[in-house]
């Protein structure tokens, strides 16, 4: 225990009581949101950095909120597998809007939703309190919807509208499992549910099977898992290109996280394995998401949908990871939830810098990408290898874990289904690399840029100038070999506002895909940070 | 037999019109096509629950005032479940705030808040 657990509760007062502030600034400046948000989330970078390695040098830090007695007031916890979480949560935070700030949705109000999302995941990470977690959970929907709506298009409201409902329900499931494990034992505080439950599952184990049942439900929708999978598609799809990574990223990876916080310190190993037919539930759960978002992965045309249901699979597997409960497949799990994140970040960023700079949307329209834009594209192999997992990269690492985990359990269909799934990654994204670097661009290119001009010239002005944003590629890259890229960028950045591609996005990509790689070489580092306490402590 | 299960509802009548209500909120969300009374439902669906847990929170006995000297557990109604109501009101009005402005614009774009209409015009387009 050290002094610094009085940065827990400004974690997530700072990010909403600030939030306001560009609303309020707006009144009188047009573009202060950026600066506040990104004046925050370093700030929080800072913060969640000390607090981690507080956690990591000296066991984890809690906070009273209001000095009251944990059993009825709130209790604010940071420990080995929070803290992580923690750090991912502001780190990505902070590196998106080096995206936003030329490509992303713009307004401050976008900013004040910006800094509300982060405060309501550092929240869902820090919260040591089940109905407390609801809370943040809707906050952080809440911000999603939002966001989410700020896209140009009108289908980006629908898409909201159906997450709007579906996590709203999932939320809700959610809270009736709180309800009734509250029934049953009369506490709302993590630390102390672990401690009473297993008392009260021997008073009433109906009460509390029942409790995790909707609890599993309530998760399985805002995890997105199939069948309950289907907001993600469309609102990964809708968003905005500077809201998807963060989305992407984070959101569901923060969603995850309390799950396996309730399945492991809530409910605990014993209880998982003592109840029949529950492990074998969520496994059989998270192992059909991962066959089905792989396959519906390979189907899609549009790239980010692609990604979508990439990520239905990805969380399939650390869904299934958690039903295994050995210390393996947690530590399997914890490292994909970290990985995946960075590298679903990198993706849609890389996705969104595409469509801005090539015009690309779907599979088919990305022939060509690694002669005219070498940097993106490289990065975007890069990623998409991290993603199918071939070593040294972060996927690799969970999902050796994972697989380790799954026979260590003895369970060899689900040592299968990671192989499969790699595979299956493997398929999706081998098409995204085929259209990358061996089809010619020729076809599709060569009447694409000039018959737009000429077809919609005077009417309307952004296709105009998404042609000429398109125009200005092609010119830079007939230009210089060597520097084509940022001859391309220069004749873009030249060109106007919206379509620019800004050296801000471009590095966010490229830390992305390294920050993927070298998780890779550090993933025995990271399984470290769990094992001495936190794991033996769960699973003895 | 019957006897047992009358005594049942009549002590646990609450329970059971939380499940009825839950079931016509979800029922509302999937079957009705337009968006509006869709929200509605999921009020209707968050009510249940507020339902749930005033009614598991239900002693009887005194309201949660304490004056001072201790009480004995189960004479008076504890009232974290009534704060948790009134947190949860406040979240769903948010929600219900959030989901009337988007389809507000929905209806702008699309003329439309039919999900059928809806999906059609998208189709075309």
């Amino acid at each position: 225990m050290s002094n610094v657990d009085f940065l827990l509760p400004l974690l997530v007062a700072v990010p909403m009581l600030l939030s306001t502030v560009p609303i309020v600034l707006g009144l009188r400046f047009d573009r202060t949101g950026w600066s506040v948000a990104a004046l925050t989330t370093t700030a929080l970078v800072a913060a969640t950095t000390a607090l981690a390695n507080a956690v990591y040098a000296t066991g984890p830090v809690s906070h009273k909120l209001g000095g009251w007695n944990p059993a009825y007031g709130i209790e604010l916890v940071l420990d080995e597998f929070s803290a992580l979480i923690a750090v991912l949560v502001a780190v990505t935070a902070a590196g998106v809007l080096a995206y936003t700030r030329v490509g992303g949705p713009r307004g401050n109000t976008f900013y004040s939703g910006y800094l509300l999302l982060t405060g309501g995941l550092l929240g869902i990470s820090v919260t040591g309190d089940v109905f407390n977690l609801f809370v943040f959970l809707e906050i952080v929907g809440l911000a999603t919807y939002a966001m989410i709506a700020s896209g140009d298009g009108p289908e980006s409201a629908v898409a909201a509208l159906k997450y709007l409902i579906l996590g709203t329900v999932g939320a809700s499931m959610y809270l009736i499992g709180v309800g009734l494990i509250f029934m049953a034992t009369g506490t709302l505080n993590m630390g102390v549910l672990a401690e009473v439950l297993p008392a009260a599952v021997e008073r009433d184990p109906t009460l509390v099977r029942a409790g995790f049942a909707f609890i599993f439900v309530g998760f399985s929708m805002k995890v997105a898992q199939w069948p309950l999978h289907t907001w993600q598609p469309d609102a990964y799809q809708h968003a905005p290109d500077g809201v998807t990574p963060v989305i992407a990223a984070v959101v569901s990876t923060a969603y995850a996280y309390a799950f396996g916080r309730l399945l492991y310190s809530v409910f605990g190993p014993e209880f998982l394995t003592s109840t029949p037919y529950l492990t074998e539930l969520v496994v059989t759960v998270g192992c059909v998401s991962v066959v089905a978002g792989s396959v519906l992965a390979v189907i899609q045309t549009d790239v980010k949908r692609m990604f979508a249901f990439s990520s239905v699979s990805q969380f399939g597997l650390i869904v299934a990871a958690y039903g295994l409960v050995t210390e393996s497949a947690f530590v399997g799990a914890t490292i994909h939830l970290v990985g995946h994140a960075v590298i679903k970040a990198g993706l849609f960023a890389a996705a969104g810098v595409i469509a801005i700079s090539y015009d690309a949307r779907t599979v088919d329209e990305y022939a060509g990408l690694a002669d005219e834009h070498p940097l993106v594209a490289g990065m975007m192999a890069l990623l998409l290898i991290s993603l199918i997992g071939i070593p040294p990269s972060a996927g690799f690492v969970g999902k050796w874990y994972i697989a380790l985990g799954a026979v260590e359990a003895q369970l060899w269909p689900v040592a299968i289904v990671v192989l499969f799934s790699t595979l299956m990654t493997l398929a999706y994204s081998a098409r995204l690399l085929e259209k990358m670097y061996f089809t010619p661009a020729t076809p599709l290119e060569a009447p694409h840029a000039p018959e737009s001009v000429a077809t919609d010239g005077g009417e309307d002005g952004g296709d105009t100038e998404t042609a000429a944003g398109a125009d200005a590629a092609n010119d830079g890259a007939a230009g210089t070999r060597g520097g084509t890229e940022t001859a391309a960028l220069d004749a873009i950045t030249a060109n106007g506002d919206r379509n620019t591609v800004s050296y801000g996005m471009l590095a966010l990509v490229v830390a992305a895909a390294l920050l993927a790689i070298s998780l890779g070489f550090a993933g025995g580092f990271l399984a470290g940070l769990l094992d001495p306490s936190f794991i033996t402590e769960v699973f003895n | 037999m019957i006897e047992l299960e009358l005594e049942i509802l009549a002590s646990h009548y609450a329970y059971s019109l939380l499940f009825v209500l839950l079931g016509i909120g979800l029922y509302m969300m999937i079957a009705n096509e337009n968006l509006v009374k869709k929200l509605i439902g999921v009020n209707l669906f968050q009510s249940a629950i507020f339902l749930f847990f005033i009614a598991m929170a239900y002693v009887d006995g005194r309201a949660p005032i304490i004056e001072g000297k201790s009480h004995s557990v189960g004479e008076i109604a504890s009232p974290l479940p009534q704060v948790i109501v009134l947190t949860a009101i406040v979240v769903g009005i948010a929600l219900t705030a959030v989901g009337l402005a988007l389809i507000i614009r929905i209806y702008a774009e699309y003329g439309t808040l039919r999900e059928d209409t809806l999906r059609e015009v998208r189709a075309d387009e």
